[in-house]
């Protein structure tokens, strides 16, 4: 007898719960997926928004921006996070499929280009860039600096940083073979911080004492900069949703959480630039 | 005679005892002892081949997810070219940059470790006293237990400068910094199991030295070390596999450019690995792209030289053994 009720005590509850979570999840569940650059963005914006929202459940994946488009497109992700505008093939798959991406910036991806504290030179172009990382300039005396071999220290290329890099300032051009890799921004600190002859690369906010962040093309690399679009390294970072999201819905809350000043502030935490100066 | 007559009847009382014992077990306890014998044997059988298993499965995934790569004659690129661009428009997926980058890595660690393991080696089995044997042994132990991550931060924040300074060098994330951390994490290898060989070849073997008059250099050289040679040789091997494999380390303290250093034998350059490759570029390459299966046949290039170095120790380990058990000599 006892064993009995208590096997139906538990069926029930178990059935309880099932149905209200399916009814909870059917209304407050988004999923997320996409760039691993914005990734960490997401994932902060989703631990803020449900301390706000307690009945939200929000899953970030973080596989790629290729990833979430795809993911978009069939219906698998409320939100893709993407490094890089949908591509014409991708918009027209998802036009196919009856999905209607909207984009909407949430922040902006600076890259500052650093040397050693001791190294005169202050100033590159991005076409000394590309030719110190394709190998085509290997002596800081080549641009008008101490005679002292060059270190060029790049990122991995799997990197949200590397895709920026190379794509603005290498022009996506193949690197030179003698260019060393790190696997983190702070590394890549690190290593500039304690070669002499050393250049290298991070997002924005990894700048601290210890290195000299060079200015491109005349413009330092600051948030003003990178926010006005003046700085030449620099991308913004996408979120995607299906049509502009209902006003009122939790949705809505989500996609214009970048706008308040929790949202700015976590994106400045995160190393990003915020569009707007709160 | 009193002996004889217990002797007489002892056989009969044990006889007597065997006799009854099995009619002590009913039918079914005889078949559940049995059942229970067999259930324990399988299991454990089981539980052993699950290693087995395991190695094979890794096997054959790695040749599953290699097989579009190498069927589509990507390896005769990747032995022929030294441009790694996998992700460039038009890929490029040479290896020989990393696999002569691995090779220089662990040559250079043996040019190290070796000597130093070998005549470590020698010390402890010959020359110090037990007690001080049995202090300085975990303590080299102690070395083999540091993780790899923990070598490769002392190797980029302390070695690396250090070597930018006193030696004048451009970079210190380079292959003789790799060379010299691996040598670190392959000495307890070569230390203990060459001990093990020296120790077990044995004391008559060393006092016949004597007796034909050797000093103990003599007898160390001539007669000991020639006698454990194949488990000397079979340390070097499991040393070099040690340095092989690794990967967090080189990942951080070789520098990872993709060149072949010149001068060849240029230890000062920054070099990458075939470990480090890998660790490195298969999270972002994608699922079913080209690129994570020429990774994959960079795993297995990698299972192949692995194997074939354990299969290599494998053998001087039995060949030390069988030679130590008065086999051939």
């Amino acid at each position: 007898m006892m064993r009995n009720r208590w096997t139906a005590a538990v069926v029930l509850a178990g059935c309880v719960l099932g149905i209200s979570a399916a009814a909870w999840a059917q209304s407050r569940q988004m999923t997320i997926e996409g760039s691993t650059t914005v990734g960490p963005i997401a994932d902060a914006f989703a631990e803020a928004f449900m301390k706000t929202h307690e009945d939200a459940s929000i899953t970030v994946k973080k596989t790629g921006s290729g990833d979430g488009a795809a993911a978009l497109i069939d219906g698998r992700a409320t939100v893709a996070t993407m490094s890089r505008f949908m591509k014409d093939s991708e918009f027209a798959k998802a036009v196919e499929n009856g999905v209607m991406p909207v984009a909407h910036v949430v922040g902006m991806d600076g890259v500052a280009v650093i040397v050693h504290p001791s190294n005169p030179i202050s100033e590159l172009t991005t076409e000394q860039l590309r030719q110190i990382y394709t190998g085509q300039v290997t002596n800081w005396s080549q641009l008008g600096g101490p005679n002292m071999p060059i270190v060029a220290i790049s990122r991995d290329t799997s990197s949200g940083t590397y895709e920026v890099f190379h794509e603005k300032a290498v022009y996506k051009q193949n690197m030179a073979g003698s260019v060393e890799y790190v696997n983190s921004n702070p590394q890549a600190f690190a290593r500039v911080k304690s070669t002499q002859g050393g250049i290298g690369y991070v997002g924005l906010g990894f700048v601290q004492a210890g290195i000299k962040a060079v200015r491109v093309n005349g413009v330092p690399a600051n948030r003003a900069t990178v926010a006005s679009g003046r700085y030449p390294i620099a991308r913004p970072l996408f979120l995607f949703t299906d049509g502009y999201p209902e006003p009122g819905s939790m949705l809505f809350d989500f996609m214009t959480f970048h706008l308040t000043e929790r949202g700015q502030e976590i994106i400045d935490a995160k190393g990003f630039v915020p569009l707007t100066n709160y | 005679m009193p002996d004889n007559a217990t002797q007489a009847v002892q056989p009969q009382r044990a006889a007597t005892a065997d006799f009854d014992r099995p009619l002590l077990l009913t039918p079914s306890q005889d078949l559940t002892g049995f059942i229970s014998r067999l259930v324990g044997r399988v299991l454990l059988l089981t539980i052993t081949s699950t290693t087995i298993l395991a190695v094979l499965l890794i096997f054959v995934f790695i040749i599953q997810r290699a097989w579009p790569f190498v069927a589509a004659g990507g390896l005769a690129e990747m032995f022929g070219s030294r441009h790694w661009r996998p992700t460039a428009e038009a890929p490029q997926f040479g290896a020989l940059t990393m696999l002569y980058g691995s090779a220089l890595v662990t040559v250079g660690a043996m040019l190290f470790a070796v000597p130093i393991g070998l005549l470590a080696a020698v010390f402890l089995s010959d020359m110090v006293s037990f007690r001080i044997r049995q202090l300085i042994k975990p303590v080299i132990e102690i070395l083999a237990a540091i993780p790899s991550v923990a070598y490769g931060f002392f190797a980029i924040l302390v070695l690396a400068p250090w070597m930018q300074e006193h030696l004048n060098l451009s970079t210190g994330a380079n292959a003789l910094n790799a060379s010299l951390m691996l040598g670190i994490m392959a000495i307890p290898t070569i230390i203990s199991i060459s001990e093990d060989s020296l120790f077990a070849a044995g004391r008559e073997l060393r006092e016949g030295g004597y007796a034909l008059g050797s000093t103990r250099a003599e007898m160390l050289l001539r007669v000991v070390i020639p006698a454990a040679h194949s488990g000397i040789l079979a340390a070097i091997i499991l040393g070099i596999m040690r340095a092989v494999g690794e990967t967090m380390l080189v990942w951080m303290a070789s520098g990872n450019a993709t060149q072949i250093p010149s001068p060849w034998w240029d230890l000062t350059a920054s070099i990458r690995t075939l470990t480090a490759s890998i660790a490195a570029e298969m999270t972002e390459a994608p699922e079913g792209g080209i690129h994570r299966q020429s990774l994959f046949t960079l795993g297995l290039i990698l299972l192949g030289i692995t194997f074939g170095l354990n299969l290599a120790s494998e053998y001087f380990l039995s060949k030390a053994k069988r030679a130590l058990h008065g086999g051939k000599p």
